[in-house]
């Protein structure tokens, strides 16, 4: 049964600006975005995923996007080191987390920055891992040394998509949704050769985090506003669902943000 | 069509370089590729030093790059780019070190020098070494910053030695360019070049090297005396052109015997023949230096009033005289303890910027195992293999000029008298 880490948004709020996203003088709503949270959380457990809940901290208001929080591999957790100091608070409250369920906490050395989940995504054995914005691209391979995996680090090139989550999302150890514009030439041709099925996400839908979705067996979740990507995500066999996240995207997040898939996400095949 | 210089290797010697390495999957997720073409759309180089791609799937691939670029700016930001990828300068940490734990031996897994120029990063600062030299370890003082090349036999216990790559970065051979004269040379050994261009340009780096001061070493062998070449050597010694002659007994003793009776090895060469009971006379002439305890002492009684090392006494040439198994006598000058001949050698080598080899494989060897690259050698010998012999264990900067020594004496003096009467 899947299992999914969240984090109320008892203290989320546009607090700084750390992506293109985020513009203090457009807050959020704090009781859409407690709905919008909770209207996801149920969504996902009646898909049958279990979800723990990571307790909020204030001054810590990215902490809601729990895909940050580190990579998981087994047992293992790869913690994130943040690049903006903004977030590196949350380094520790994630440690703590972890170590108290049961995870061997790992970090990376300090000169590394690297952001969880939402720039390391499996799909097969294959680490995919987006650098260049947040994560390092040295730190991506550490990440394959640390786990013994194959890493295949791509550039991100557009600041609007500034973690891998927001652009790329494996479906199955074959398959994924991607959005093309979101890297550079060599990276496009990394993913077409590595990857057999593409669903491919246009400009608009991208906008909208079509790419930031979660995925619990068959049924993929993402923020409303992507019927294209719906209408071939049925054809492809999955069953799509949308529930509304207007506020996290203020923040530049949405569905898959915030979530951490803590047994593996269903592309992984380690 | 591809073109040489975009593709691989620098295109100057005293363009900036540095040495990067890329490790991961850098094949299948064309970060290698990527780094490549980042460094060459940039206007810099690169040369690929190794690579190893990973066997299996999940086996990580390494490279390792040299990046060159036309400016010290360019360089900086190509390094920038391309370490966003995931390229990593090697020398961006200090080198490492561990303290002999005995006497005459290195610490395990020591770092073996070249010839060539080296630097090591020491608290964060290049330190150039000193005493450059092939097939030694590098001695650091960590609390005065400094390095220096230490040959085996001169390790003492409690001195630190470099361990391992780290830290250590080493210049690029430079080949020996136009401003150094010997243009003429693409490849080490010329057979088949004019000779008369090739001695051109060895006279006029003796005669620089006589103008600027800088001091030069002829390494000789006893051909030199056989082929009646003395003469001229001792031209070239009171002009003013030698400062160091390397040479083994059987130079010193032909030489001083052709002073003492006109022969060679019993051979009278001016006429070439043999001399009744010549073949004495080497021996002969061993027996009253060493009765009179040294050359010096022999030349300032009168004994040996002629010849290479009389020129040398008298013109205060410091010679160095390193024995073999086989050496007759020897004269009592001959350093018989081969690892005192060579420090013996090293200190000359110290203040040299110039080496003439003439007509001797071993010696010619054994010198061109202690200098620097940096120092140009020029080796002539009858035999090609003695040239090809140097280059092959290391002393890359020797261009060979195949003749006989005689002729190419003759020619280097014409040649002289021409550089000095245009000077």
């Amino acid at each position: 049964m899947a299992r999914i880490l969240m984090c109320p948004p008892e203290h989320y709020g546009i607090e700084y600006e750390i992506n293109p996203w985020m513009n203090t003088q457009r807050q959020a709503d704090h009781a859409l975005a407690a709905e919008q949270w909770s209207r996801l959380r149920d969504l996902l457990e009646s898909l049958g995923a279990t979800i723990e809940q990571l307790t909020p901290v204030a001054g810590l208001p990215d902490l809601v996007f729990t895909a940050n929080a580190g990579m998981i591999h087994g047992d293992r957790v790869i913690l994130s080191r943040f690049r903006h100091p903004q977030r590196q608070g949350e380094e520790a409250v994630d440690a703590a987390w972890f170590s108290e369920n049961g995870f061997q906490v790992e970090r990376l050395p300090e000169e590394h920055f690297f952001e969880g989940a939402g720039d390391a995504l499996f799909c097969g054995s294959t680490l995919f891992g987006g650098y260049h914005i947040r994560s390092d691209a040295a730190a991506q391979q550490e990440v394959g040394r640390l786990v013994g995996c194959r890493v295949l680090p791509l550039e991100l090139v557009d600041p609007y998509y500034y973690h891998l989550d927001t652009c790329f999302c494996p479906l199955t150890p074959t398959a994924a949704v991607w959005f093309p514009h979101a890297f550079d030439e060599y990276g496009r041709r990394v993913i077409r050769a590595e990857i057999p099925e593409l669903i491919e996400v246009q400009e608009d839908e991208a906008r909208s985090f079509a790419c930031n979705a979660v995925v619990v067996g068959s049924d993929v979740v993402t923020n409303t506003g992507c019927p294209d990507l719906h209408r071939q995500l049925k054809a492809a066999g999955f069953t799509p669902h949308e529930t509304p996240l207007s506020e996290f995207v203020k923040a530049g997040g949405s569905a898959k943000c915030l979530t951490l898939r803590l047994d593996g996400e269903e592309a992984a095949t380690w | 069509m591809m073109n040489d210089s975009q593709a691989a290797s620098p295109t100057s010697p005293n363009e900036p370089t540095a040495e990067v390495e890329v490790r991961g999957h850098i094949i299948d997720s064309l970060i290698l590729p990527k780094v490549l073409d980042l460094i060459t759309s940039a206007g810099g180089h690169f040369e690929i030093k190794d690579i190893s791609i990973g066997e299996q799937r999940t086996d990580p691939s390494h490279a390792r790059l040299t990046v060159t670029a036309p400016s010290d700016e360019r360089l900086q930001e190509i390094l920038n780019a391309i370490f966003d990828h995931g390229a990593v300068p090697v020398d961006q940490y200090d080198c490492r070190w561990e303290a002999a734990d005995m006497d005459g031996a290195f610490p395990e897994g020591f770092y073996s020098t070249t010839n060539q120029r080296t630097q090591v990063r020491i608290d964060g600062k290049w330190v150039e070494v000193a005493d450059q030299e092939m097939d030694c370890g590098i001695c650091v003082d960590p609390a005065h910053r400094t390095a220096r090349c230490v040959p085996m036999v001169a390790v003492k216990k409690g001195q630190a030695y470099v361990v391992g790559h780290r830290g250590v970065r080493v210049f690029p051979p430079q080949r020996i360019d136009a401003a150094h004269g010997f243009e003429f040379m693409n490849s080490a050994v010329s057979t088949e070049k004019p000779k008369s261009v090739a001695v051109r340009e060895v006279a006029r780096e003796l005669f620089q090297a006589r103008q600027s001061g800088s001091r030069t070493i002829v390494v000789a062998g006893p051909a030199v005396v056989h082929t009646g070449s003395a003469g001229q050597l001792c031209e070239l010694i009171r002009r003013g052109y030698v400062q160091y002659l390397f040479a083994g007994n059987a130079l010193a003793v032909h030489d001083i015997e052709q002073a003492m009776f006109g022969t060679s090895l019993g051979v009278n060469l001016d006429r070439g023949t043999s001399v009744e009971a010549g073949h004495e006379h080497h021996l002969r002439a061993i027996n009253r230096v060493r009765r009179a305890g040294s050359i010096s002492r022999a030349v300032e009684k009168g004994i040996v009033s002629s010849g290479i090392m009389f020129e040398c006494v008298r013109q205060g040439v410091d010679f160095v005289l390193a024995g073999s198994i086989r050496d007759d006598g020897p004269l009592p000058d001959v350093i018989t303890d081969v690892l005192k001949a060579q420090q013996a050698m090293r200190d000359c080598i110290r203040q040299a910027g110039f080496c003439l080899m003439l007509a001797t494989t071993l010696h010619s060897i054994a010198v061109g195992n202690l200098l620097p690259a940096w120092i140009p050698v020029v080796c002539v010998d009858i035999n090609p293999s003695t040239v090809i012999k140097l280059n092959d264990r290391g002393s890359f900067q020797t261009t060979g000029i195949v003749t006989d020594v005689a002729p190419f004496l003759h020619t280097l003096l014409e040649e002289l008298d021409r550089q000095e009467s245009q000077a």
